[in-house]
């Protein structure tokens, strides 16, 4: 296992030429898209890296608890929320200067989470107590811990409101629950391993990864069933080296983007047809996606190679890659005033 | 959570049935209100008060009390005299296999409960000199059985004609010969072969360019098996064992004496690892760092391949070690593992089917399509020529993975899995369905 990212069998992604760099700078620059910060949650090092989307470099990396994971904004842009898992804390930061707000009540090593439409619920997967816990992020206090299956992993919150979703890694399946009475009402067993779970923008699908049965499942929400799996398959890559974990959706319904692990490849998958239309080498194990806002670039974690590879989503190339902390896990974008509403649900 | 109760049958034998705290919703949810203010350790006393007492209505320790109808799944243990360990602070535990076990239940029935599925485990120890098949018919056709046994006990009870409708699932002998000419049609084997170890071991030193071996063994017959597959693995990855020898404490203390004892035994030609072959551990920890010349000590002890081990953290494994530490107050080792995969691989092929019917699940659990997760990092499933289960195996010092096997660069045309243990071509075993056809 050699750190170097130009391991043998892959594709150099050297960093480019300072003259293309110059151009795809200018080409940014004079694009519609103002500049904006992505944060990346870096799992080993214990803290943030923040990259400029005008320049696509890191411009600052700040502490947070230990083992931070999962990472989300409030809709306003002016609260990042980190799972810190061995913190056993949610940490509220001030995204302007790094510095701890304060902890949220947890639970026991919290992963990954969800925020709520209404900006304030946060629906918490504890890995290692198989419990979610929902939080009220203004009052700071619990509000239910619900019993769900072994190593809950993947959360969602449905575009209305009314359900939220964890995966259940050892367990295999998608819990559902039920927002207003905060109880698990239902279970649909996918494949193995289950890490991520996105709803469509409509609500009507959830898309889930299943990282050991190397699917993606796509569940019709009304039915709780799965209608569609779709399957992968790269030339030269074992197909137990296509891992599916990050899953993200652009807002038009066109195309998915799935993050498939140590296969080093991010597949792109039309949605409507649930066809796999093609796959961008990026860095070692990727993990999970970002857009920017105007989802023109996508940002993948690349947990094993320490790195974020840019993506240009008109032209489905990766364009660049960024040295951020050890093992990257989550990115988030952070809503900027021309962008409030870009990201935000109704 | 677990519940432990004698029952009538000895005190050889446990009874664990934790069906009956998941299948009562009484505290599955448990919905703090919104004005709740502080949670943790409040509303964790208010469960496990809840927890004690349904505990103590609950009638003592008869599973059939239990109103979710659940699968049985049988675990029969050999118990084993072993020597005084080398390291008085590293004795082999007592409950090895058996708490695996127990945690692979636990797992299996908080997954079961989302589907109405509830399993039970039954323990049962067999004392030395005792006989093992009357140990088995006192448990009454037992569907699924998890054996943790010498490789004579596994025989035995694989041909008992009471044990036709059983599957049995080997955690305890690592003996290539089960998953060669003395396979059986209903036996998997979770726990790795030798064979597969020695690949693993060999596949690492080839990709390391450290191809010549000095082999020293010990006494026991199951120190020469391991040697054995040494050399055959040496052979088929195109290493070689440059010299051999033997080495028998005869009960003296080594530790006072291997600082000058191992010279004579790992003088010899030029070699770039000295392999040991001493499954007991009667002196091969004290080798490492007191071979003759300055090389490496591979295999029972110094760089070891096993299926699991306390450095073993990547996948998720560190939840599944910081489970059983919880249950067990001690490290995770390859029995406890291969007791955990059996019963895991039991539950989640019930899951799978959302049925009880053992027909069903034993069917699907020899048929090429299962598959099953065990925190290594890919699906595991079992050979259709000789029950063996496929998996990556570790190279662990005790400080940590030094790699996985298979290795880069071993490839198959099946899965590069398929590059350690014995090969379909490779396997006398005819007993499967499958056998031959991969």
């Amino acid at each position: 296992m050699t750190p170097s990212r130009t391991g043998r069998g892959r594709p150099p992604m050297r960093p480019l030429p300072f003259a293309l760099l110059l151009i795809i700078g200018l080409v940014l620059a004079a694009g519609p898209a103002p500049a904006e910060e992505i944060f990346v949650s870096n799992e080993r090092d214990n803290t943030v890296s923040v990259i400029d989307t005008g320049s696509f470099e890191v411009v600052r990396t700040f502490p947070v608890g230990r083992r931070p994971r999962g990472i989300v904004f409030s809709r306003d842009g002016r609260q990042l929320f980190v799972c810190a898992s061995d913190s056993d804390a949610v940490q509220v930061i001030d995204p302007e200067t790094g510095r701890l707000l304060h902890n949220l009540p947890s639970g026991e090593d919290p992963e990954q989470f969800a925020l709520a439409p209404d900006n304030r619920t946060l629906f918490i997967a504890n890995e290692e107590n198989a419990t979610t816990t929902v939080v009220d992020a203004e009052t700071r206090t619990v509000l239910a811990q619900i019993d769900v299956g072994i190593e809950p992993e993947g959360m969602a919150v449905s575009p209305d409101g009314k359900t939220a979703v964890t995966t259940s890694e050892t367990t295999n399946m998608v819990h559902w629950i039920d927002v207003p009475s905060l109880k698990a009402v239902d279970a649909t067993p996918v494949g193995q391993r289950p890490r991520h779970a996105e709803f469509s923008r409509d609500g009507s699908k959830l898309w889930v990864s299943s990282e050991i049965g190397g699917t993606v499942a796509v569940i019709d929400v009304a039915t709780r069933t799965v209608a569609q799996t779709i399957a992968f398959e790269i030339k030269g890559i074992a197909g137990d080296r296509i891992q599916p974990v990050g899953i993200t959706l652009t807002r038009d319904g066109r195309f998915a983007f799935v993050a498939l692990g140590p296969s080093d490849r991010v597949a792109v998958i039309d949605a409507r047809t649930y066809k796999v239309l093609n796959y961008i080498l990026v860095g070692r194990r990727v993990w999970h996606l970002a857009f920017t806002s105007d989802e023109s670039r996508l940002l993948t974690t690349n947990g094993a190679s320490g790195d974020v590879t840019v993506i240009d989503v008109a032209a489905l190339k990766a364009i660049k890659s960024i040295k951020v902390g050890r093992f990257p896990w989550g990115a988030a974008v952070r809503p900027s005033a021309g962008h409030r509403s870009a990201g935000a649900a109704p | 959570m677990r519940a432990a109760r004698q029952r009538g049958h000895g005190p050889a034998e446990r009874h664990v049935a934790s069906t009956r705290h998941f299948s009562t919703r009484h505290f599955s949810t448990h919905t703090a209100s919104r004005a709740a203010t502080r949670f943790g350790p409040a509303l964790l006393s208010l469960a496990l008060l809840g927890l004690a007492l349904l505990s103590l209505a609950l009638p003592g320790g008869e599973a059939r009390a239990d109103p979710t109808p659940h699968l049985a799944i049988h675990y029969l243990e050999r118990r084993i005299e072993r020597p005084t360990p080398l390291n008085n602070e590293d004795p082999i535990p007592d409950d090895e296999g058996a708490r695996g076990a127990e945690l692979g239940l636990k797992d299996s029935n908080a997954t079961g409960r989302f589907v109405s599925l509830g399993f039970s485990l039954a323990t049962k120890r067999v004392e030395p000199g005792a006989d093992v098949a009357a140990a088995f018919r006192a448990l009454g056709n037992p569907r699924f059985l998890v054996v943790n046994a010498p490789v004579e006990d596994v025989l035995a009870l694989a041909d008992l004609p009471e044990a036709r409708d059983t599957l049995l699932l080997n955690i305890g002998a690592p003996d290539t010969r089960l998953r060669d000419g003395d396979c059986r049609a209903r036996l998997l084997h979770v726990l790795p072969s030798r064979a597969m170890l020695a690949d693993a071991l060999v596949e690492f030193l080839v990709f390391k360019r450290w191809t010549r071996l000095l082999l020293v063994s010990g006494p026991e017959p199951a120190d020469a098996l391991y040697a054995e597959a040494l050399r055959r693995s040496a052979k088929k990855f195109g290493a070689r064992v440059v010299a051999e020898s033997r080495f028998d404490v005869h009960g003296a203390d080594i530790r006072d004496s291997a600082l000058r004892e191992f010279a004579l035994v790992t003088r010899g030609p030029e070699h770039d690892v000295v392999a040991v072959a001493d499954e007991a551990n009667s002196f091969g920890t004290n080798l490492v760092h007191n071979t003759a010349s300055p090389r490496p000590v591979v295999g029972t002890q110094g760089l070891s391949p096993a299926a699991w081990g306390r450095p073993v953290e990547a996948w998720a494994a560190v939840q599944l070690q910081g489970r059983f530490r919880k249950l067990a107050g001690r490290a995770m080792r390859p029995i406890d593992y291969a007791g955990w995969l059996a019963v895991h691989a039991i539950g989640e092929a019930a899951v799978q089917l959302r049925t009880r019917d053992p027909d069903a699940i034993r069917a699907l659990m020899l048929s090429p399509r299962f598959e099953v997760g065990g925190f290594k990092g890919r699906p595991l499933s079992f050979r259709p020529w000789n029950g063996q289960l496929r998996q990556p195996v570790f190279l662990l010092w005790p400080g940590a993975v030094v790699a996985s096997a298979p290795l880069e660069g071993f490839l198959h045309h099946r899965t590069d899995l398929d590059t350690l243990g014995l090969d379909a071509p490779e396997s006398a075993c005819r007993a499967f369905a499958g056998g031959g056809a991969g």
